[in-house]
This record gives C-alpha cells, structure tokens and sequence, in this order.
C-alpha cells in the first residue's frame, strides 16, 4: 500500500499540469479544436448546435493522445522498472497507479474545458450535460487505451506517432457510445461508454505490465 | 536470514550472437567478486542475468536476499532536484536515515540541482546513495568507477569493503582495476562461447 502511495505521489508530481514533466498542452489543444470548427463550418448556430458535441468528442480523444510520449518512456529507459522489479513491486502495480495518475492528470481538466467549448460551439444544456456525463464515463477507457499503447510503443523509435495511430482504432468504440449518447433521449448511450471504459481499465495494466516486461528482456 | 546468490551454468544470448556459456558462481556473506573483461563480452548482461531483471538462455540463478543494483541507469526523474528524485526511492524503501548516504557520498551540497545538470560522476554517486539507502544484503555494480575523480573511487573501495565486512555480497563488474575485500575476480572471456 505504501509503495502504491508513493508510486502516485511520484506519478503526479511528473504528470500534473505545472509537474516536471505535464502540460497544459492537451487542455489548449482541446480549446484550440473548439474555437476553430466555427470558423470552419461558418456562424450557422444550428449547425454548430447539432455537431458541436460530436466535435468536443473529437477533440477530448486527440487531446488524450498528447500526453502519452512521456507515459512510459522515459522510466524504461531511465530503468525506473529495473529498480522496481527489484523491488519486487510489480509492475502491474506501477501501471494502476500510473493509469489513476494519468486520468487525473488530463480528465478533469477536459471537463472543465469542455464548459467554455460548449459555450464556444452554442450547446444548449441538456447537450452539455450529455457530453460531460459521457467524458467522464469514456476518459477512464481513453486514459487506459493510451497506456496501453504507450507501454507498447515505449522500446520503438518513433513510438510516440505510432502510439497516436493506434490509439484511435481502439477508442472508436468509446466515442461510437460517447457521442452517440447525444442523439438519444436515454443515457443508455453513456452507461455503454462507462462499461467499455471499467472493461478497458481492468485489462490496460495487465497488458502495459506484460509489454513493459517484453521491452526489460531486450 | 544469509545473503546467498548462486548461478549455476549459465548463458547468454544477446540477439544471434551466444556471449557466454557454463559460467557458474558462488557467493556466500561477506564474498566480494569482481566480474572482469572488455567491453561488450557481457559484464552488464550477467549482471542482469544475477539480478533476476534477464532471463539466462541456460542455466539458472538463485538468490537468497534483497538485490540492489547500481548500472548506466539511474531511475531518477531527469527533470527533478536531485533530493526530491531520491526522496521517492527513500519512500519505496523505507528508509528511516537518508542523511548518511548524501554524508558519505558528499551528495548534500547538489539537493537542490536537477538531476539533467549533474556530471557523470555525480549521477553516479546518487545512484549509489540510492543502493546505500536501501540497507539490502547483496550489490551489483555496474562499472561503479565510471566518472568518478580518484577519491571518490576510493570511498567506493571502502563502501564495498564495508559492505562485505558486515555480512554482505558484492559482485563488481569494472574493466578498472578494483580493489574488492579477498580479491576474487572472474574474467568472462574464459567462458566466452
């Protein structure tokens, strides 16, 4: 329990926007998604209304993707899981803790967010509700997609693109139920997401542990 | 409990090329080895290999005790001050006196200095500080000279002695001359495949 808590206190200081390593990056790319669709599509208030939720979908799944080069690199090649093995603290362990942090780190923020983009793209309120029940439901299947996949990627060279490319086929189904949610009068739409999300959550550490020790024996 | 690491007939594969094979060792407490050869014959393998972070192509290892192990890698956060990135390890580790290994290692003056900025000499002496705050019964040493001026390879002769003294194991691999208590060494190249 204790190396739990000191793994997340490390996770966090490295992770945290204003931390060593975090960023507010993700958080103003997601904005910067908002503000630009207007211009794109033109000011026709209805037509932003019906997208726009779809669109800080979008957003929230690309913003996930920045923040996934510095996930697992930079400890496997630091040895950090080297020392922790030795530890015996496993490196599913590592993993939980590093997945919690990582949510942490970018979903509430992105809720947040999601507040002025809403306001940027004209939802009314009931879509706004929508949308932020369902990040929050599908941010905890994003976060463990992504760390999945850096955990996979972390030994290549150029994982980090790779990692962006392979993240999106995974989260579809995520975003299919997440905004999907939108064009249905029930939530059945968001308890999908949140299900697919808890699913991805419990498998994502064991699979980021088996690649993390793939990439030690190397 | 007795510190113990045995390694019975082992090789290793790195890729398609077989760098040793039939090498065994034994250490008992207080047994110091110093683990000999040029570069790329396999120092730091078997050194993975002892600490259970490799596994063997043939043969197996066995362990009785905690491992610590100092290499080319320091698992300290690049960006941090040196104190907090030791901070974490202490956390893990328990360790109730951090104070003696940053006294013993003259670490204290850099606390506050992130770790990116540190010399070559200085990584290595946190790194070192890390295995001494975690109070475990065997080491393995990476090339622990590396970038260390004269006196600070002689305070990590006499940590080395030290450590054997009270019981422990140390297995040094060093393509320097190493002054490790009973003066054993095994060169890999007379197991080289």
């Amino acid at each position: 329990m204790s190396a739990a808590l000191a793994l997340l206190r490390r996770d966090l200081s490295l992770l945290m926007p204003g931390g060593s390593g975090g960023g507010v990056l993700p958080l103003l790319f997601f904005l910067a998604v908002a503000m630009l669709y207007p211009f794109a599509v033109g000011p026709d208030a209805q037509l932003l209304a019906r997208t726009g939720g779809g669109v800080i979908w979008v957003a929230a799944l690309l913003a996930a993707i920045l923040p996934l080069e510095k996930l697992v690199t930079g400890d496997l090649e630091a040895g950090v899981f080297d020392q922790l093995s030795l530890r015996d603290v496993s490196e599913e362990l590592a993993m939980a803790v590093r997945l919690f942090a990582h949510w942490l780190a970018f979903a509430p923020l992105l809720l947040v967010a999601t507040l002025p983009a809403a306001a940027l793209l004209g939802l009314d309120e009931n879509t706004t509700r929508t949308v932020l029940l369902g990040l929050l439901a599908g941010t905890p299947g994003l976060a463990a997609v992504g760390l999945a996949v850096a955990a996979l990627t972390a030994s290549m060279r150029g994982g980090a693109a790779l990692a962006g490319l392979m993240v999106i086929p995974l989260a579809v189904p995520i975003l299919i139920f997440g905004a999907g949610a939108l064009s249905r009068p029930d939530t059945s739409g968001i308890l999908f997401t949140a299900a697919i999300s808890l699913g991805l959550c419990a498998l994502a550490p064991f699979a980021a542990a088996a690649a993390i020790r793939a990439a030690q024996e190397n | 409990m007795q510190a113990q690491l045995t390694a019975k007939d082992i090789a290793c594969r790195r890729g398609e090329r077989l760098l040793f094979k039939g090498l065994s060792l034994d250490c008992a407490p207080g047994d110091a080895l110093q683990i000999t050869g040029a570069n790329g014959v396999g120092k730091s393998s078997l050194l993975r290999i002892l600490a259970g972070l490799l596994r063997p192509f043939a043969g197996e290892v066995s362990s009785t005790g905690a491992i610590g192990l100092v290499d080319e890698r320091l698992a300290l956060d690049a960006n941090q001050p040196l104190g907090k990135a030791l901070a974490f390890w202490e956390r893990l580790d328990g360790c109730s006196d951090p104070g003696r290994a940053l006294d013993v290692l003259q670490l204290e003056p850099l606390l506050d200095v992130p770790v990116r900025y540190l010399s070559t000499g200085q990584k290595k002496r946190a790194a070192l500080a890390r295995l001494l705050n975690r109070n475990c019964p065997i080491w393995l040493l990476d090339e622990p000279l590396n970038g260390l001026d004269t006196q600070a390879q002689k305070s990590v002769e006499a940590l080395v002695a030290l450590h054997c003294g009270g019981g422990g194991i140390a297995v040094v691999a060093s393509h320097q001359p190493f002054a490790v208590p009973g003066g054993k060494a095994l060169a890999i190249e007379d197991y080289a495949a």
